[in-house]
Formats: C-alpha cells, structure tokens, sequence
C-alpha cells in the first residue's frame, strides 16, 4: 500500500501576524515556515503504519512556490520516502486540490490535516475525495489497515465512533491521530537530502475564491473583577448586563 | 432561487445551532427577495420539523430515511447536492462542525461552487459575495469573495441570533434517490453520551479544571450545571486525572465550544485551553491565582476560592 500525506506549509504557532500592501496581503518577512500541526500529526500516523508493516511508501505533496520547500525536507527528514511540490501559489481550496488531483490518484490511502493552521479552511481534503471519487471520513483521530479496509476512529458529538470502511480512501484527520509529533533526527536529516523531491508544473485551474482584505480583531474589553464576597453580583451582571442569563 | 440550509440533528432532535442557520439564512434570503429550504436526513419528529418554519424557513425536505443516522461522507454530500439542484438553491449553508467541515467541501465539488467555511457574520455584500472569516486561528479575520454561481458557506457557531419569526414551512417528503452502494461507512461502534445537554450545542456550559482539586468536588458544579440547563465540562487535566470523562474536555484537543456563556472555576487558562473556548460570547472565571491567563480572556472574574463562590452563584441562580 501507498500513503500520500497532503503537507501544507504554514507560518509558526507563535507568528505575530501582520499585513502589507493595505491590508491585503498577509506579510511573510521575518516568519519561520513549519509543516501545518495535523499535517505533521498525520505524516507520523502514516510512519507508525508503515513501521507496523503493509505500507510500501509513504508520499508528501504540496502545493507551493519553491519557498515551500524547506518544509518538504523536513517532513523527508521525519521519515516520507519522496516529495512532490506543484509549483504554483496555492490562493484557494479548490484550485489546489485540483492541483493535487493529478497526483494523488496512484494512493490507496490519502491523509490530510482537517485545517491549516493560516487560513483555517478545512476544504482540500473533502474536495480532492470528492474530486477522486474516494471514500472520506473527516475528523479522524484513529485509523489502522484492516486487511483492503481501513478500521477508523471519528470524533461525533459527544463521544467517538469506529467505522470500518473500503479504500481508497481519503482520512481527513485531526488532534489524537499521533500523540506526538516526530522530530527529525540527525541522520533523518542527512538522509533527506538524497530523497527524491520532484517538482511537477501545475494543471489549468481557477480560483473560485479570493481574499479581498484582512483586518485584525478588534481588541477585547478588559475582565471586570468582583470581589469574592460579593460573588453573587456576577449572575445579576450576566442577567441584567451581559443579558446571558 | 433559493438558499438551502442542512439542518443536522442530533439523535433525532434539531440541535440549536441548526435553528442558528435558519435564522441566519432567512436574513440573507430577506435581502435576496429569495426563500430558505432547510433539508433534514435521519428520522426526526414532525414537531421538530415544525420548528424550522418559525425560525425562518419556507419549505423543509424531509428525507426520513434511517441509512442517514451515521454520516457518510460521499452518500450525505450526494444528498445535500441533489436537493440543492432541485430547489435551484444559489447559496447552500451547513454548520462549521464536524459534519459540516465533512460534508461541504464534497457538496461544493459537486455543485462546482467556491467554498468558504467558518464565516462569523451575515455576507457583507451579496453581489459580489463577500462574506468574514477567521483566520490565522482567530488571529485575525479575512474578508473572502467567491466567485462561482453557487457558494457553500460554512457558519461559525454562535454567530447569529435564533430568531424565533412565529412563521410556517411547508413540509416535503424528498427522495434525494442515493443508492446503498453510495453508503461506505459502517459503524462498528458507538461511544457516545446520551440523554445529556450536548457540550458542543450547549447556550450555556460550566466546566471546572485542576483547582477543583478533587472530583469529590463536582457536586456543586453538577448543581450549577442543572439549574442552568448548562452542560457540564472540564479542563484536559480534569479528563487527564480521570476525575471526570474525557468526553467533557473542551479545549483545542477536546471538544471545541462556542456557547453564549462559559464558567471556568478553577482553570488557569493554558493556550490549548483557550483555543477551545475562546469563541464563548461571555466567559466567567473563578480562580485563586490572579495572574491566571483565563482572566485575559474572561468578561468577568473573580479572584477567590472555588468552594466559596460556586454555592453563591447557585443561590444567585435561584433567586434569578
């Protein structure tokens, strides 16, 4: 079996976040670039599979300017046998999962992020199985080879539930998928210099979306502090104030 | 014309935030001179059904078929695309849930429609379309036109009013004709609490964390949570301890929660922490240390004992 693990290359946790060119686009100078956090949930997920047999090779992709590519290696460093980058700038869902498209068909089993972390979309997954005609199943915070099955755990409201369901199959995972996210070793790291990293021109392909502007939230009123013994004026202030109550 | 709106239920009963769909659907349609149909899969009762008339819809396709009570991907996608066709819908809506982020991106490929999921506020303009969103991980908001005739939208929890119209939908039975071999998913088990508010759906939510200091402690939030009509949660260390069930923690690695009003008695507020519950409209904090972080992100505070303030609150909840 092969696993594709869609990689998406997104601006650290920790990034403060500005913007240029009148609030129109989001301003990358200074930002430490990282393997978008389900994304690299994910990758270790297909590591743990291949460690425990049945997987012949595991793939990452991604959708992105040469830039892009630090984040690539790294995820060879973690441990993906080889790397595709589409080299186009990925501005909307649809136009990049019709870029990974052309790619991802060879792969009994696809995992995505269920968002990144930049611009929250929670879209090529879904698109690219619908695109494929897979199988999908969103949400995933367990998956193991069941013979040509899958057997997966999906987070549903107030609880959990296990399905079993054919491949191929496009896993749209979230947090608990992996613990821990690997870290490359050293020897990881020289080893991913000679995989291979391939670069493929992209398809002819639209965005339906566009962002037009962005702005920062507007900053958030101070706490209002009560002493402790006067505790009960808090429910009178959510009844008569905040009118929650 | 017309905008569709799925409205998911919950074993069998609408949740709250689907009524929150109708409700912002109809605003829109009322600026588009158009009309909401809601679809609903799965059995619910007529009475439910009714509902969705007084919160603003005009038709509801009813699709009383068990084979969706466990969410398939590819068959619901297939289902919500159909009645979209058949009701010539220009804008199809779904929550920004679990099921929502599952189902649109595939409804979209399928209606060949720009996708924008998590958007926080009525459009700002309908031609073009352009509606808000969170981005950066609330870090900042994007302001996202989409260009296709037909646009998904996902909604935000707790983003818009229910807003009850005192109107009427006519009610249809719809076959959207999906075949079994369209249904892939099948349920080895089921873990799941019943019977109890809905943490996710829950307008109000008490949770407790460490400062709890012992799961002997709960009696009085349990209390609290009643007289509210509250769901009950906690903090990851609570679940993590055992103290309570790890189906009750909220936070960015639990469940993730958006109510109208949230309690956090003894939390200290960790980023992860924060990330699940941010999006409550009102947050209270109850907290012996006053450099906790949750008071950053409480509306209101107190800086005291848990065992002391959570009685107050009861008998102020009481005498409400």
């Amino acid at each position: 079996m092969k696993i594709l693990v869609l990689i998406s290359n997104v601006p650290d946790t920790t990034t403060k976040i500005r913007f240029t060119g009148n609030n129109t686009a989001f301003d990358d100078s200074g930002v430490q670039w990282i393997i978008n956090p389900w994304d690299e949930l994910a990758l270790t997920r297909a590591l743990e599979l291949k460690e425990a047999g049945g997987v012949d090779k595991i793939t990452v992709a991604n959708v992105g300017e040469k830039s892009t590519e630090a984040t690539l290696r790294k995820a060879l460093a973690v441990g993906a046998d080889d790397a595709i980058r589409i080299n186009t700038t990925a501005n909307d869902a649809f136009y990049v999962a019709t870029q990974l498209a052309e790619v991802a068909k060879d792969y009994e089993l696809i995992l995505a992020g269920i968002e990144a972390s930049d611009y929250n979309g929670n879209a090529v997954g879904g698109m690219l199985a619908e695109m494929l005609d897979y199988n999908s199943v969103s949400a995933v915070s367990g998956i193991d080879l069941d013979g040509s099955d899958f057997k997966v755990t999906r987070e549903v409201d107030g609880g959990y539930q296990v399905v079993s369901i054919g491949g191929p199959l496009l896993a749209i995972v979230q947090k608990g998928i992996a613990k821990e996210p690997r870290i490359p070793a050293m020897r990881g790291i020289m080893m991913a210099r000679k995989k291979p990293l391939n670069i493929n021109e992209p398809v002819e392909g639209i965005d339906k979306t566009q962002i037009i502007k962005f702005e920062l939230p507007p900053p958030k009123a101070a706490c209002k502090l009560i002493d402790e013994e006067n505790a009960k004026e808090v429910i009178t202030l959510l009844h008569e104030e905040a009118k929650v109550l | 014309m017309s905008i569709l709106v799925y409205t998911e239920n919950w074993d069998g009963k609408f949740k709250n935030l689907s009524f929150e769909l109708v409700s912002y659907a109809h605003a829109i349609a009322k600026e588009m001179n158009s009309t909401v149909t809601a679809v609903s899969l799965g059995k619910v009762s007529d009475d439910d059904l009714m509902k969705l008339g007084k919160y603003g819809a005009t038709k509801v396709l009813n699709v009383d078929d068990e084979r969706y009570n466990s969410i398939d991907n590819r068959a619901t996608a297939k289902a919500i695309a159909s009645a979209a066709k058949s009701e010539d819908s220009s804008i199809v809506i779904f929550a920004n849930n679990n099921v929502g982020k599952a189902i649109a991106p595939r409804t979209a490929i399928k209606l060949d429609a720009g996708l924008v999921s998590g958007v926080t506020a009525l459009p700002l303009s309908i031609n073009p379309f352009v509606v808000k969103k969170k981005v950066f991980t609330s870090k900042a908001i994007a302001n996202v036109q989409i260009n296709s005739d037909i646009k998904v939208i996902t909604l935000a929890q707790n983003s818009y009013d229910i807003i009850d119209l005192g109107q009427s939908a006519t009610i249809e039975t719809y076959d959207p004709g999906i075949v079994d071999t369209d249904f892939s998913t099948s349920v080895i088990e089921t873990n799941k609490v019943s019977g109890k508010v809905l943490l996710s759906d829950a307008e109000i939510v008490v949770s407790g964390g460490r400062g709890m200091k012992s799961a002997d402690n709960w009696g009085g939030l349990e209390e609290l949570a009643d007289l509210l009509g509250a769901g009950l949660a906690c903090s990851r260390p609570v679940s993590d301890e055992g103290w309570r069930s790890h189906s009750e923690h909220v936070g960015q690695t639990g469940v993730m929660i958006a109510p109208n009003l949230y309690f956090a008695f003894g939390i200290s507020g960790a980023i992860q922490h924060l990330g699940g519950v941010s999006s409550s409209k009102v947050i209270v904090a109850v907290n012996k240390d006053p450099e906790a972080p949750i008071f950053e992100a409480a509306d209101y505070g107190i800086v005291g004992d848990v065992n002391v303030v959570i009685p107050e609150f009861i008998e102020a909840v009481k005498a409400l």
